[in-house]
């Protein structure tokens, strides 16, 4: 596959790792939060930690949208399936994500609830074009990335007169999250957070562009690198923020030119600033309140809001006590510092936000990677055999 | 005038057919009335079922096929094997739902290492399903069961009202003998055995997705799915005893097969991602999709495990099989009291190849 290939490149991959090694000081340790769930998967799925020197470590943090999506708007979602007959239109890796009372959109299917799997919001405008009978909404969750095709989708319901479509927002704002994972209140409990720099997210600066990060960068005295979701590219960063960190720099690099610009995509922009507002707070699974941190549809299109077209009222509901995401998707905690970590808590049971989707923190690490955590007697007998 | 209209009264009365329509395969949908067990389900048997699987047992019209077991050899032994099917579409590129469940239990008893000799089949038809359809499929199961040579003997057929169904579900039974000397089970894997892959992963899984109503993309993937019975004779008749457990990595796709075995095996295993053949084009349609191909649905492919000084042999034997011809030897068996199955990228790191938690859904981003 052109332009991949070239970004799984094992060689160059080996080149960058004594790169690495090289210039990663050994009297020192690195920890590097990658925010975005795209990266821990990358980094997972190619085994990029195990090129990595041991006093470089990787830290997966909030950014996978699916885990942080908390479990009263999941409920929401499917009380419009059960309780107002509407048809629900979602991604595909929320159909999973446990709910209240035992249920998940998976389940409430089962149960009767009219619950659709879709690709995107233009997906779930069809399906209301072809039931004018019927309620069709949108369940709209993701980051600054996913937000531009929602915007469009409630902007062409308009524009077709569409009375049956509406959206439940759950789109949340990654440098709000990031900069929440450094300045909470929940940091002092835990002291310190252990990060030394973040790997930003490519996509959503293709939308946002890199100049968001610059504030931040400065305030909290991290470095920044945006990075692209091939291996190389976390490899890359990862060098790039070693050496912002020998040399005391706290800047934001741009990994990813090949598609991220600092200013980003004014078209995407324009749009979400036109269909959205902030909301004053949201709740995220596993960090709790952040503030100005998710979108709402603004008033000139209440009638696509579903929050505003049905009696649909937020209950929070609290995460199990055992959990330890909180400290996490922060740093403080490994996933195996976990108490519940693969014996309650596993991909088919998720308890904790981070165990929710393949790209948490603890489902990355349960997945791919937690042979390293337990001693494996198989090398001999490999070596042996090949 | 009279006389011929007594003659054409007298003929059509002594010759029942004549008044019984034929059914219309062009126009004509499943009702009620084909699953009654009446004279519309007969006509259906008649006029579908036993004329695209014609064969002497099928032709006796019993409730049961009635035929004298094959003279075994001591230490030879049946296999018995069933298969349900349910797929969504019924038709995708390079197969069907008809021909996918004869090669589904065909290979469930190769996959003992057994040659199969009769297959059962019933059919659960959904009120309202295209007569047209109907046949499409049955004649592609009835081109399985000959190219496979491998009889379907008897079956059954019901008829669920519209709603209940989804077109048409088929299961299979198949009956084999495996050979005295052949001991192939999921338990049999041992450190130090080689893993063979018999060709390219994922491409059933690809070409039935393409064809989903909510995808819909243009692909030259066909499906894999393939009898895999003579496959296996010549991976046997090879290097006899190498060969100690055999599976077609389908629903779950190479990881989920392989998580299998290391578990029955109660031994570990650690796989070479640049060994895994997986065709661009499949690559090209999970990349887009958040899927993983190790994960994919296969209907024409076998994983071997085998003894390893005899592995080369069999991979040789593999590859001159049209089936095998893109076979691999992608791993190795180890010793792990954890049964991991774990992978050496081509990036260069090492990582796990885990179960399938459910059904793989693809990414947000």
């Amino acid at each position: 596959m052109k332009y991949i290939d070239e970004f799984r490149d094992g060689e160059l991959a080996r080149q960058i790792a004594v790169r690495i090694a090289a210039e990663a000081k050994p009297e020192r340790n690195y920890s590097f939060m990658e925010f975005c769930g795209g990266h821990t998967h990358a980094i997972s799925r190619y085994g990029v930690d195990s090129l990595l020197p041991a006093n470089v470590r990787m830290v997966h943090g909030p950014g996978c949208p699916v885990c942080v999506l908390p479990i009263g708007r999941i409920d929401m979602a499917i009380r419009l399936a059960l309780e107002h007959d509407a048809i629900v239109c979602c991604y595909g890796d929320t159909l999973r994500v446990p709910a209240s009372d035992g249920l998940s959109l998976m389940k409430a299917k089962a149960r009767g609830g009219d619950i659709r799997m879709v690709y995107s919001p233009s997906d779930a405008l069809a399906i209301a074009r072809d039931n004018p009978a019927r309620e069709v909404v949108f369940f709209a969750i993701g980051f600054e990335t996913t937000t531009p095709p929602t915007a469009a989708a409630i902007r062409s319901a308009q524009q077709q007169g569409l009375k049956n479509f509406s959206v439940l927002c759950c789109h949340v704002l990654t440098p709000a999250a990031i900069a929440h994972v450094l300045n909470s209140p929940e940091v002092k409990k835990y002291g310190t957070v252990p990060i030394d720099g973040f790997v930003g997210p490519a996509h959503v600066s293709i939308v946002i562009g890199s100049a968001p990060y610059e504030p931040f960068a400065q305030e909290y005295m991290k470095p920044v690198v945006i990075a692209g979701f091939e291996p190389l590219d976390v490899m890359q960063a990862i060098l790039m923020l070693i050496r912002q960190v020998n040399e005391g720099r706290a800047e934001v690099e741009n990994e990813f030119t090949r598609a991220v610009t600092r200013d980003g995509n004014w078209i995407a922009i324009d749009l979400m600033d036109e269909i959205f507002e902030l909301r004053a707070a949201f709740e995220w699974r596993g960090l709790g309140e952040v503030p100005l941190s998710a979108l709402r549809i603004c008033g000139k299109y209440a009638q696509f809001d579903a929050e505003r077209r049905f009696p649909l009222e937020y209950a929070p509901v609290a995460d199990n006590k055992a959990c330890e995401c909180g400290a996490i998707l922060r740093g403080v905690k490994r996933p195996t510092d976990c108490k519940i970590f693969g014996t309650v808590c596993t991909p088919e049971n998720p308890v904790g936000s981070c165990m929710v989707s393949s790209e948490g923190a603890c489902a990355a690490h349960y997945s791919y990677g937690r042979f390293r955590s337990i001693p494996v007697v198989a090398e001999t007998v490999t070596e042996a055999a090949a | 005038m009279s006389d011929n209209v007594m003659d054409e009264a007298v003929t059509a009365s002594t010759v029942k057919k004549s008044y019984v329509r034929p059914l219309d395969f062009k126009n004509g949908r499943v009702d009620m009335n084909h699953g009654a067990g009446g004279r519309a389900a007969s006509q259906l048997i008649e006029e579908l079922f036993v004329k695209a699987f014609d064969n002497e047992l099928l032709r006796q019209g019993n409730d049961g096929a009635v035929f004298a077991p094959p003279a075994l050899p001591a230490g030879a032994r049946l296999v018995m094997a069933t298969d349900a099917h349910v797929v969504s579409p019924l038709f995708f590129p390079g197969g069907d739902v008809g021909c996918l469940s004869v090669h589904g239990t065909v290979n469930d008893l190769a996959m003992s290492g057994a040659k199969p000799l009769y297959l059962t089949a019933s059919f659960i038809l959904e009120e309202g399903f295209a007569l047209a359809d109907l046949k499409r499929v049955v004649e592609s199961m009835a081109a399985a069961a000959r190219d496979a040579g491998v009889p379907i003997v008897t079956g059954d057929t019901k008829v669920v009202e519209r709603g209940k169904g989804d077109g048409v579900f088929i299961s299979t039974t198949g009956l084999g003998v495996v050979a005295p000397d052949v001991d192939i089970g999921g338990a049999n894997a041992r450190a130090g055995d080689v893993i063979l892959l018999s060709g390219t992963v994922g491409e059933h899984g690809v070409a039935v997705l393409s064809q989903r109503e909510s995808l819909q993309f243009e692909t030259s993937i066909a499906s894999d799915t393939a009898a895999l019975h003579e496959l296996v004779a010549a991976m046997l008749a090879a290097a006899p005893g190498a060969v100690r457990v055999l599976r077609d990595p389908t629903r779950g796709g190479l990881a989920t097969t392989l998580n299998e075995i290391a578990r029955q095996s109660g031994v570990g295993m650690v796989l070479e991602e640049a060994q895994i053949p997986v065709l661009p084009q499949v690559d090209a349609a999970c990349e887009l999709l958040g899927l993983d191909p190790l994960y994919i649905a296969n209907e024409g492919k076998l994983i071997a495990v085998c003894a390893p000084e005899q592995a080369a042999a069999v991979l040789a034997a593999m590859r001159a099989h049209p089936l095998g011809a893109k076979a691999e030897r992608i791993g190795v068996v180890t010793e792990d009291p954890h049964h991991f199955v774990q992978m050496n990228t081509r990036f260069g790191g090492r990582r796990m190849v885990d179960w399938l938690s459910g059904e793989q859904l693809p990414r947000i981003c």
